[in-house]
């Protein structure tokens, strides 16, 4: 290689490994710009909680959606991508506060949420049911058909069942204090398991 | 169907910032690289689905290469720091680094002229730009670049596998 002359050698700065440093500080710098340019239409992050890694994301407006595992997060990254906007960055920072509350939540230091909510992946009934689970105070539970009673629909149990089965953000709507009328657990989009960890939670504190 | 950003800046990232190296030498790379993909976050929605993306993207990182160039009516590839020597990690699309060692070995028109053409995918007009001289020179510096690789390089067996 002693031909190689350091001046101007294209081949050595193209081969030249890329450390991960280098792209994390450069993804930084992205998220930055990003944000400063109102470009982040959709900004996620990804947090630890007893009910496994939950994927946190927001719009301009508020949380858009809090994810589980077994949702796969990958296809709820695509499913934003359609319904909001492909421009979804990992940019944690839009979400500090969702995930500070989410953690004292789980820490039984937390029993109400007051973060700004953007509704906007789910329409009509469902919405409506949605708007009114945190009315269900911590710890209390209600049936499909008490609910559906509250939202001023008594006949829309089943449709009840399936608004919570869509809810956006689990977690922080809290479907999981909604059961079925002889105390069965009903579905859950996290998984029984993580209804149970929630309901067991709540009923400790 | 799009994806999110996220995963085009995940996917393409690395390669994009080897053709900013290549064209700007690793200290304006960065600079190119964030105007590259904030300009492409911003043009993304309107990405046709069937879009080439990473060529999309090299061809942002090009036009934005050539401004910075221009930008600073500098020499080209004059970088600060400088590895030794050719190593064989990530050359993307390609694990041939008897190949890549035989485009290090051509003399230096025809080396920068070989690896714009076909790592970065640029026109000769292009290269003409960044190497200044005319586009005809480029052409010649690409094709005879390319004529002694034929000749020094003749099969294109990667090292280390058997034939």
């Amino acid at each position: 290689m002693s031909d190689i002359r350091p001046d101007d050698d294209t081949l050595s700065v193209l081969s030249a490994p890329i450390d991960p440093d280098t792209l994390a500080r450069l993804h930084a710098r992205l998220v930055r710009d990003a944000e400063a340019n109102g470009l982040v239409d959709v900004a996620y992050t990804t947090i630890d909680s007893p009910v496994g890694k939950l994927l946190l994301a927001a719009t301009p407006k508020g949380l858009v959606r809090v994810a589980y595992a077994n949702e796969d997060h990958d296809r709820v990254l695509e499913t934003l991508a359609q319904k909001i906007s492909p421009r979804v960055l990992r940019a944690p920072r839009r979400l500090d506060d969702a995930a500070r509350e989410i953690d004292e939540y789980f820490d039984r230091r937390r029993k109400a949420f007051d973060l700004p909510l953007d509704l906007s992946l789910s329409h009509g009934f469902r919405q409506l049911v949605q708007r009114h689970l945190p009315e269900i105070g911590y710890g209390q539970t209600r049936s499909y058909r008490q609910v559906a009673e509250l939202v001023g629909n008594p006949k829309a149990v089943r449709a009840v069942g399936t608004a919570c089965a869509t809810n956006p953000l689990p977690v922080v709507v809290p479907c999981h204090r909604v059961l079925r009328a002889d105390g069965a657990l009903g579905g859950y989009i996290g998984g029984l398991d993580a209804k149970t960890t929630l309901l067991n939670l709540e009923a400790a504190a | 169907m799009k994806q999110a950003f996220e995963k085009v800046v995940a996917r393409h990232g690395t390669t994009v910032l080897r053709v900013c190296r290549a064209l700007l030498g690793v200290h304006d790379a960065d600079d190119a690289w964030s105007e590259t993909f904030l300009s492409a976050m911003r043009a993304y929605p309107d990405l046709p689905d069937t879009a080439n993306v990473e060529a999309w993207l090299v061809t942002i990182a090009r036009r934005k290469a050539i401004d910075v160039h221009r930008a600073a009516k500098r020499t080209p590839l004059t970088i600060e720091a400088l590895p030794e020597a050719p190593t064989n990690l990530g050359i993307p699309g390609a694990d041939d680094t008897n190949l890549w060692d035989a485009v290090a070995k051509l003399p230096d028109k025809q080396r920068q002229a070989i690896t714009f053409r076909y790592l970065a995918g640029m026109s000769h007009a292009e290269i003409a730009a960044i190497l200044g001289g005319t586009v005809d020179a480029a052409r010649r510096a690409a094709a005879d670049g390319l004529n002694n690789l034929r000749k020094n390089y003749p099969g294109a067996h990667p090292k280390g596998a058997s034939s």
